[in-house]
């Protein structure tokens, strides 16, 4: 019965509850005495702030705090400590939050907020990443040299808006671009976009008398925020209580640290009342965090035969005013930034750049959507540069067993295969055939490929641990700290524990609450590492709860351990499955006839550390950053208009080697929605500014993301397993591949279909429109 | 203040309600029904779909006070005796649930339209839930769970 478990399509746990509204999100709460929080707004991307008024908005009845930045000399921050809770001597972009308020009803606090009088002197703002490198370029940070960061990781340059610089240095490019026989140059670029998860941030903290905190919280990773509020505040993690219950869709936007010191301090400055903030759509916009811009330059020099000889790559990295996870993003696009390809030279700069404006964030692909909108699309204009196919191009220069990546990692026949993912894909899409009908009026056809890889992005030492504990009628509870924001992880999760535990998938009861207290530590539930770091935690503490399972059942049938197995909730002599005894008889411990009884509750324990490994060489960018590969490609077929520049997706066929798939219905979820998700930055997403500064498209009127309108008419998803020799079962993340490389993708069948070929997002049907008029000019 | 009463979940309800209250703030605060969503307040995303009198509004568009003498249903009412209509069962069956935050307001779109045309095409579907954001599922599953649904409802099936 359990053996078929894995890769099993069982619904989603959580279904019932999210289909009937029981489902309790954090802005769902109320506690006793709470208060409502606001916050006031900078109106500027780039001032000083000369002066706070807040003695009114003190005299509103029913305010109980009233916090400016200057009573709050925190500073947060993921790997660079750069943040003030509340913008203190100066603001750095437009929507930073500059004071807040708790109140007893949202009207009095929002009447607070409007009489708060704010005196700015207004600053030279730098909204674009490639000005802000200039010598004479505004600062967005003058202190930059005195903050802490994580040393030996992030390269930050004082006196400059370069938060991190990421160097890789593989062969020498310049001896690769005299041997090669064309070399080609670009520049992309991909605007800032949002997250829009449905359910805006909430927080809801608890600061108490006795100087605990609780807090309630809309978060990805309960273990950072606790961790980051820690450091920040000064506060031992022990008395910091972090609890998440459902949230609705983060993307990266709900990974770090949000709402949450804010929000605790205004709870402490109100006289320890419980405090809720919840965002509003346009403080989702403006205040918390968005995806980076990036200005990408890609210099690729090709043989006469299709090989790539050498690629010289600069990103830079739009970071907005605070870095955040940008910095990681910043490195991680480095040491994968030449996509999954064999190339003997490379040299790749990344820098992550402040500017005035929202900052970025970790958003489903880490970096690597933008990238590879770059890279994905450089490939094909390289291979037309040789007049080769492009399936044929990639086929030629794409990592395979023996090759060697650009930090020096060996491909082994684990790592997966983006080869098989690209075959397959260009097979569905009818590759090489025309599309029919190639034209009709006023619309025509064309197909394009693009090919991905990301790794998890996460420190050497990231861990995870999971416990598994009995109860009486012998079911299980399975608690890990990682969050299920709808990718379907709890489900799988359970599955992967009734197989291990040789149980019937309903007697494991997931713990769906995720709380510091109670839960044992997970470092974060990003990058796509979840269902394989605490997949392998559930498996150890599965083995451990079965070997205890087995000791005492080895005393209480007279026999060795070894003698024994179990299956189907029960533990048996393997000789003689006759003499067996329930779990049920054991899990609490055995009593003898006598009475007397040995063991006592069974309680699993399992722990893992990503093992092997290593920081990057400072110069070189070389060493093992990667957990594992997941490879993929997509394939798209696509019908423009001609007369309006309106791109339709007929159809998008996308592979990914997921090494084993846990869950078939959820890991198609996965891709379907990921791909849809891709096609709005492809298509329509992008924050749009006026010349100071000011985000413009602040509400999802203006801001749109697809709609049911707005869908490819055909999806289909290859799911390729080539197994890793880590992941539980062979498995590999895929939460956030599907949305790499679908704008690249389109651009080549925009590209196919008109001869246009775009470099900057989003394919919008204005600029396409443009595009076109220009080509028959 | 004023003094509303209207029929909610098929149950009479009688209570005061602030003057600029929404429709929604009255369900999530007054009445604790937090099922329906709250996703930007404006109008923009759906989430606070609920049905007055038939017909799916955004309950974060209409004031609490207009609902005074209407018949008003939100996912809370979506069960009957207890169990899950076919239009939750198939929900859940076709995948059409990631983070759950779209769910009760696209539940409710989906379930007006059942009422007023039990047997949808396909294009109806997409044109009654394109009010309904869903960052999540991308749609697909959802339209089939509708078509699904249809389909077992009028077969009586569960
Ligand atoms: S909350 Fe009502 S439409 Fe968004
Ligand atoms: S399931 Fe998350 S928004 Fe629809």
């Amino acid at each position: 019965m359990n053996d078929d478990l894995i890769g099993a399509s069982i619904p989603r746990i959580d279904g019932i509850e999210k289909v009937t509204g029981s489902a309790v999100y954090a802005a769902d709460m109320k506690m006793p005495g709470m208060l409502y929080a606001k916050m006031l707004l900078s109106p500027h991307a780039h001032a000083t702030i000369v002066g706070v008024n807040v003695e009114r908005a003190r005299k509103v009845p029913g305010v109980r705090a009233v916090l400016v930045g200057k009573d709050l000399p925190y500073r947060i921050g993921l790997y660079m400590v750069d943040k003030p809770v509340l913008a203190d001597r100066k603001v750095r972009y437009h929507g930073e939050p500059v004071a807040a308020v708790a109140a007893t009803s949202e009207e009095a606090a929002t009447e607070a907020i409007d009489l708060i009088e704010v005196e700015y002197e207004p600053l030279e703002a730098v909204t674009d990443a490639r000005e802000a490198l200039k010598p004479d370029a505004p600062l967005v940070h003058e202190d930059l040299h005195e903050y802490k960061y994580v040393k030996g990781v992030f390269f930050p340059v004082p006196h400059t808006n370069i938060a991190n610089h990421f160097k890789l240095r593989k062969g020498d490019v310049e001896e690769g671009f005299r041997r090669s026989y064309r070399i080609i140059e670009n520049q992309f670029y991909a605007p800032q976009v949002q997250h829009v998860p449905l359910e805006t941030h909430a927080t809801i903290a608890h600061w108490k008398p006795s100087g605990s905190i609780e807090i309630w919280t809309s978060a990805q990773s309960p273990f950072a925020v606790r961790n980051l509020l820690s450091v920040a505040l000064g506060i031992s993690h022990s008395r910091i209580r972090v609890v998440v219950l459902y949230v609705g869709g983060a993307f990266g936007g709900k990974a770090g640290i949000h709402l949450e010191p804010l929000v605790a301090l205004l709870s402490k400055s109100s006289g320890f009342k419980p405090v809720k903030l919840v965002a509003t759509r346009h403080e989702e916009f403006k205040t918390l965090p968005c995806r980076q811009g990036l200005h990408a330059r890609i210099k690729t020099g090709v043989s006469k035969s299709g090989r790539i000889i050498a690629e010289e790559i600069e990103y830079v990295w739009d970071a907005g005013a605070y870095a955040d996870y940008g910095v990681n993003i910043g490195r991680a696009s480095g040491y994968s930034g030449a996509g999954p390809y064999d190339i003997e030279n490379v040299k790749i700069d990344s820098l992550t750049v402040y500017t005035n404006k929202p900052f970025g964030t970790a958003y489903r692909g880490f970096g690597h959507v933008e990238l590879f909108w770059a890279v994905e699309s450089q490939m094909d204009i390289a291979a037309a540069s040789i007049d080769m196919d492009p399936v044929e191009f990639r086929m030629k220069n794409l990592l395979a067993p023996g090759s060697m990546t650009i930090t020096g990692e060996k491909v082994t026949s684990h790592t997966g295969s983006v080869k098989k993912c690209l075959k397959q894909v260009a097979n569905e899409i009818g590759w090489g055939k025309q599309s029919s009908p190639k034209s009709a009026g006023r619309r025509v056809r064309g197909k394009g490929i693009a090919v991905l890889h990301k790794a998890p992005a996460m420190p050497p030492n990231t861990a995870s641990s999971a416990i598994i504990k009995f109860n009486e009628d012998a079911t299980a509870d399975v608690i890990v700290s990682g969050v299920d924001y709808g990718q379907g992880t709890a489900t799988s999760l359970s599955q992967i524990a009734a197989y291990a535990l040789r149980l019937p998938f309903d007697r494991i009861h997931f713990v769906w609450a995720k709380d510091t207290d109670r839960c044992p530590y997970d470092w974060q539930t990003v990058a796509s590492r979840l269902t394989v770091m605490a997949g392998i935690c559930i498996m150890r503490a599965a083995e451990d709860a079965i070997d205890q399972i087995k000791s005492t059942a080895a005393r209480a049938l007279g026999v060795e351990k070894h003698q024994l197995e179990v299956e189907n909730g029960k533990v048996f002599v393997a000789s003689d499955p006759s003499r067996m005894l329930d779990y049920k008889d054991v899990v609490m411990g055995y009593m003898f006839p006598s009475g007397n009884s040995i063991g006592g509750p069974v309680i699993g324990r399992g722990s893992y550390v990503a093992e092997g490994l290593t920081n990057l060489d400072p110069e070189t960018g070389q060493g093992l950053p990667a957990l594992n590969w997941t490879y993929g490609a997509h394939g798209v077929e696509v019908e423009v208009d001609l007369e309006t520049g309106d791109i339709e997706i007929i159809k998008i066929v996308s592979a990914f080697d997921v090494g084993r798939v846990i869950n078939e219905d959820l890991c198609r979820g996965q891709v379907r929605g990921g791909v849809v998700q891709g096609l709005g930055t492809t298509l329509i997403e992008q924050y749009l500014y006026d010349g100071e500064g000011h985000l413009l498209n602040d509400s999802l009127t203006d801001y749109k993301i697809p709609t049911s309108k707005d869908i490819p008419r055909e999806m289909v998803q290859i799911l390729i397993e080539t197994p890793h020799d880590k992941g539980p079962f062979g498995a590999r993340g895929i939460a956030e591949h599907p949305m790499i490389s679908v704008p690249s993708a389109v651009a080549n069948a925009l590209f196919n279909a008109t001869g246009v070929r775009i470099r900057d997002l989003p394919l919008n049907p204005e600029r396409v429109c443009l595009a076109l008029r220009q080509r028959t000019k | 203040m004023q003094h509303i009463t209207f029929t909610l979940n098929r149950e009479p309800v009688s209570l005061e309600v602030e003057d600029h209250w929404t429709l929604l703030r009255v369900l999530r605060e007054s009445l604790s029904l937090t099922g329906t969503k709250e996703g930007c307040g404006r109008g923009e995303c759906g989430a606070c779909t609920v049905i007055v009198d038939g017909k799916p509004v955004n309950s974060c568009l209409v004031l609490a006070a207009e609902v005074d003498g209407c018949e008003v249903l939100t996912i809370e009412g979506e069960m009957r005796d207890g169990k899950l209509s076919p239009l939750q069962q198939a929900f859940i069956d076709t995948g059409a649930i990631q983070c759950g935050f779209c769910t009760p307001g696209m539940v409710m779109s989906a379930r007006a339209l059942l009422m007023r045309n039990p047997d949808p095409s396909e294009p109806e579907i997409v044109e009654a839930i394109c009010g309904n954001l869903c960052r999540c599922t991308g749609y697909e599953p959802i339209i089939r769970a509708i078509k699904e649904a249809a389909r077992r409802e009028m077969s009586h099936e569960r």
